[in-house]
């Protein structure tokens, strides 16, 4: 025999695991907003923690951008032989200039070299006195900017072989030294934010293991009532997430503000080298990947704890 | 006996640390819309059995039904769900003292999902049955040990479930205070409600027309036989 008339009020599935959920979003938010100074305090940390991979993949942003700005100095001066005289000169230089994966080329005569060299050579006078034009007739070939670097060497390679050509200098070693040097950036970057990372999900865990261990006498009544692993899993879940959220926002702060006081100097520096815009902008990019991480880490630190220390608490 | 809201059947139990048997044995029946007391010495094992109900331990041997559910069978992730079918009452009242009383009775809706204006209704009811309407809004903390072990009380009815069991729900109360919580338990029983109470408190159940159980030795025993209807 049942006790009173039962009317069913349960809400469907559906509807339940939106209240649920909402229910958990706002008694966390709330519960947050009680302690706002050990709240900061975490999320202050995890910010930090954060800031600096994406600091530093901002800082390499940067650089690949100033780098592909230099992709210019990628180029051939093709030294033509003495025997092409300069209307096959100029005849192979717009046949090169219409050749696809060509940015530029440029023709330099040899009068046009001669008279270059004089002016800036100070022999001025004292090369009026060689009767014969020593200086072979130049093309400087720059890549399209937009070929990828191996394709653009590969490209430039074969401008060498040209019959016509009797030597070739090519300039890119200083290149493909920065090149290498942002690879290794790249790669310490990503090692340094995965070490972040773990410390981010230490963090977390750490904190939410405390608010476990603060909140097991509530945890006990729950289970003793009869709230699933689900419902009392749920608000330490999105703890972590908030904090994690947190982390990443105060992390962007971080970055743009070190970026805005790096901005002058950042901005003289290119402009010496004529390269990029110099400022490590960070990028929509960056803080989607900045909030997305700290999300994942603080909602799997959550879990990872809880999973292990929920079981252990069990009324008697 | 087809009616039997618990029963259990040649139930024996001891602790895992090797001590003495805290039942024996035991074979008892609560049937539909009965309430009945279960008494005996301190450490007896009452509460122990009550544990066995709650499925907050398993016997070692023989097999508890409730509500047609074989204990043994109910997996560990179905205990929960097998909780939420009954209302439990604690001699320490168990209220979360950073709820108010509002939280603390809707706690049981709010896991099983009900809506807000659902759980304000549900709430106010279960308050106003034990004499707390008007109280939502204090913390437990402001409450005497009546009006708190009374709170426990609403929250252990809010769901409306078939079965109350309480251990030692009197055993912080004066005297007044646990007539006034007995009496409470004998009218939810009055709607049909099956209620099973561990108590000590001899002086003040002999005064109840209802069956008493009494558990000693580790063996649980009829001490008084539930009154003819009309009796």
């Amino acid at each position: 025999m049942s006790g009173a008339k039962r009317v069913s009020t349960a809400p469907t599935t559906g509807s339940r695991w939106l209240l649920d959920h909402t229910r958990a979003i706002s008694a966390t938010l709330d519960a947050l907003k009680r302690r706002p100074f050990g709240t900061l305090l975490t999320a202050l940390v995890i910010g930090i923690t954060l800031a600096l991979p994406a600091g530093l993949y901002a800082v390499l942003g940067g650089l690949d951008a100033a780098s592909s700005g230099l992709k210019g100095s990628l180029r051939v001066s093709l030294f033509l032989k003495d025997t092409v005289d300069e209307a096959a000169g100029r005849q192979l230089h717009a046949s090169l200039a219409r050749k696809r994966g060509i940015g530029d080329a440029r023709y330099i005569s040899r009068d046009a070299a001669l008279a270059e060299f004089k002016a800036h050579s100070g022999f001025g006078e004292a090369l009026d006195i060689l009767t014969d034009n020593p200086l072979p007739a130049v093309i400087v070939v720059t890549p399209d900017a937009t070929l990828p670097k191996a394709q653009a060497e590969a490209l430039l390679d074969a401008l060498t072989k040209l019959p016509e050509v009797d030597s070739a200098r090519m300039d890119r070693e200083w290149l493909e030294r920065l090149y290498a040097i942002l690879a290794v950036i790249e790669r310490l970057v990503l090692l340094i934010a995965g070490a972040l990372a773990l410390a981010v999900l230490v963090v977390v865990a750490n904190t939410i293991r405390l608010d476990i261990a603060s909140r097991r006498e509530e945890i006990l009544v729950l289970k003793l009532i009869g709230a699933p692993d689900s419902f009392i899993r749920r608000p330490f879940l999105y703890t972590g997430l908030w904090y994690g959220l947190t982390g990443a926002l105060l992390a962007c702060l971080m970055v743009v503000a070190a970026g805005l006081s790096l901005a002058g100097p950042a901005q003289t520096l290119s402009g010496l080298y004529g390269i990029g815009s110099g400022v490590a902008v960070l990028s929509v990019d960056t803080v989607f990947a900045v909030f997305g991480a700290g999300a994942a880490l603080g909602w799997l630190a959550a879990l990872w704890t809880v999973s292990r220390h929920l079981g252990a608490i069990e009324p008697d | 006996m087809s009616d039997a809201l618990i029963r259990f059947a040649q139930v024996s139990h001891r602790y895992r640390d090797g001590g003495r048997d805290i039942l024996r044995d035991a074979d008892f029946q609560l049937a539909r819309g009965e309430m009945a007391f279960l008494t005996g010495p301190s450490g007896a094992g009452k509460s122990t059995l009550l544990k066995l109900i709650a499925l907050l331990e398993r016997p070692v041997q023989g097999e508890i039904v409730v509500d047609g559910q074989v204990l043994s069978k109910v997996r560990s992730r179905d205990v929960p769900a097998y909780r939420r079918q009954f209302g439990m009452i604690f001699q320490n009242f168990n209220l979360l003292p950073d709820r108010t009383v509002f939280d603390n009775v809707a706690m049981p809706l709010v896991i099983r999902g009900h809506s807000g204006d659902d759980i304000g209704r549900r709430v106010r009811a279960a308050l106003d049955a034990v004499g707390l309407r008007g109280r939502e809004k204090d913390w437990p903390v402001t409450l005497s040990g009546g009006e708190q072990q009374r709170v426990g009380i609403a929250r252990a009815v809010v769901a409306k479930p078939r079965l109350l069991i309480a251990d030692e729900p009197t055993g912080n109360l004066d005297p007044t205070m646990a007539a006034e919580v007995m009496h409470l338990f004998t009218r939810f029983n009055e709607v049909g409600v099956s209620v099973l109470v561990a108590t000590h408190a001899i002086g003040l159940i002999s005064r109840l027309p209802y069956r008493i159980l009494k558990l000693e030795d580790g063996l649980l025993a009829d001490a008084r036989a539930a009154p003819e209807p009309g009796a």
